[in-house]
């Protein structure tokens, strides 16, 4: 045990862990300046400018707003479950990032069920709103963890549908093989992205993808204009961040297994010296995210609000069957050829 | 003492602790969110077996899906922290006591059998190849009889829903 605590594999693995966990989180403050900018050119408004050049360096000021606020714990909440809440959100979302391949060589463990170790952490996420918003005991949020605890499940079952046919063609479960399944071309320069085969799951798993985050158009579990601000209501200081620190690496989560499942994960036009061989890929890795991200900040900025009754009958009436058919269509498809 | 050993000690210490606490919590939610933590240790578990596929399973649906519903009902129901509805209910002690021997009985029956895998064999048989394979081959009839009996259930489930379908 001690040669292997030791040795040089694990010495890798440590710094492996700690690069992405940093980049991780710091890309999630970065996000909350990227969300404000975005929006604000939207709605034509100049968004942060007073921090820091383009007001880069509000997300850190935010930060130390944060820790400076008065941490308030309601008198009647369930003290051991109000305080373990953020940390119940927070983990499964930042755990994601273990399985996820940011290049060829950046990946911290390459599990054989990387895809499915991604949708338990998914579906382990729903606790931390779920209890956040009951044991604040208080209307609002436990309105909001109710309609966010519906809305995940009956999200999770399309979300994790429409990956089926991607497994299905793939004939993998590890993310890493399924990046490697991608990496050919048709006819030399069309790239075998799994978005032109499946482009339907495509379609499901960015839409579910949305309601997952709790994100708009699906975020009834926070809907401001009903209920307050839903299942945090009552959070404030570094809790109330940790909750938004959760919602950002869920959306880059969903955004990276978007990436890997359809857009060819670090797959990519290759060229130039020995160095920017290995670094290429997880730059054009990086790119695909961050067009993800852009369109769920665009979609947030455009789309209203879906009512809740619209939105149960979307998720099982549409999106399901759509996947079921995807999945019926696809494995016939696989199993002629 | 390796540290697999170690590993595999502080995650069976966490689900045996987990389980008891899931039978002396008065609070029923404590006791659901106790059953989730027992849950997520027995899947690791499965993995110091090789058993990846079952130990990812064993969280989507037992710790994701089912215990979700569970709490969600608790969540709804907002039962009353010390609720005496146990009492009514004496005569299953009696009843409890036989059948939890039997239950001993059984799994001491079966871990007397068993003979350890080895690594490479406990991989082909924990591979979700291997698991979808003999599922849809050799336990095929069992398969599909689950399937129906869950379709039974929507179906009451539907009926209790809507009464005037």
């Amino acid at each position: 045990m001690i040669e292997y605590l030791t040795s040089r594999d694990f010495i890798i693995l440590i710094i492996k862990i700690v690069v992405i966990f940093g980049a991780v989180m710091n890309v999630v403050g970065l996000l909350s300046w990227v969300e404000r900018k975005v929006m604000a050119r939207v709605q034509m408004r100049p968004g942060p400018t007073r921090v820091g050049p383009f007001g880069l360096l509000q997300p850190l000021a935010d930060l130390l707003k944060f820790l400076f606020k008065e941490e308030v714990i309601p008198l009647q909440a369930n003290t051991l479950l109000y305080i373990a809440a953020p940390l119940i959100s927070l983990i499964p979302a930042f755990l994601t990032f273990a399985v996820v391949p940011f290049g060829p060589s950046l990946q911290v463990t390459d599990l054989s069920v990387g895809l499915l170790f991604v949708f338990a952490l998914t579906s382990l996420g729903v606790y931390g709103i779920a209890i956040g918003g009951w044991s604040s005991n208080s209307k609002y949020p436990l309105l909001g963890a109710m309609r966010s605890s519906a809305q995940m499940i009956s999200y999770e079952l399309s979300l994790t549908l429409s990956v089926i046919g991607v497994v299905l063609i793939a004939n993998t479960l590890s993310l890493r093989e399924l990046v490697i399944s991608q990496n050919n071309t048709w006819a030399g320069f069309i790239p075998r992205w799994n978005i032109f085969v499946q482009p339907i799951a495509f379609v499901v798993y960015v839409v579910s993808g949305v309601a997952e985050t709790n994100r708009l158009p699906f975020d009834l579990a926070e809907s401001e204009q009903e209920l307050v601000a839903g299942w945090h209501t009552e959070y404030s200081s570094m809790k109330f961040l940790m909750f938004m620190m959760a919602e950002y690496a869920n959306l880059i989560a969903v955004s990276s297994v978007a990436t890997i499942l359809f857009l060819g994960g670090w797959n990519g036009p290759m060229f130039g010296p020995q160095w920017l061989q290995m670094v290429l890929p997880i730059v054009w890795f990086t790119a695909k995210i961050g067009l993800f991200v852009f369109f769920y900040v665009l979609l947030r900025s455009t789309i209203p609000r879906f009512r809740y009754d619209q939105l149960m009958r979307f998720g099982w009436k549409v999106l399901l069957p759509l996947s079921l058919v995807n999945i019926v269509v696809t494995s016939f498809v696989v199993a002629i050829t | 003492m390796s540290g697999v050993q170690l590993l595999f000690f502080f995650f069976a210490a966490i689900a045996v602790g987990a389980a008891i606490n899931v039978l002396v919590q008065k609070h029923v939610l404590y006791s659901a969110l106790s059953l989730i933590v027992m849950l997520s240790a027995v899947s690791v578990l499965f993995i110091f077996l090789r058993a990846d596929f079952i130990a990812v399973i064993q969280v989507i649906v037992y710790a994701g899906a089912i215990m979700v519903l569970f709490t969600f009902v608790i969540m709804l129901l907002n039962l009353p922290a010390n609720e005496d509805g146990v009492d009514r209910l004496r005569w299953l002690k009696f009843i409890g006591i036989p059948l939890g021997l039997f239950l001993l009985f059984l799994i001491v029956a079966t871990l007397w059998n068993v003979e350890p895998l080895g690594a490479t064999r406990a991989e082909m048989v924990g591979s979700p190849k291997a698991i979808g394979t003999s599922l849809f081959n050799d336990y095929l009839l069992p398969f599909e009889a689950t399937s129906l009996l869950i379709l039974i259930a929507l179906v009451g489930a539907v009926v209790f829903a809507k009464k005037d379908l």
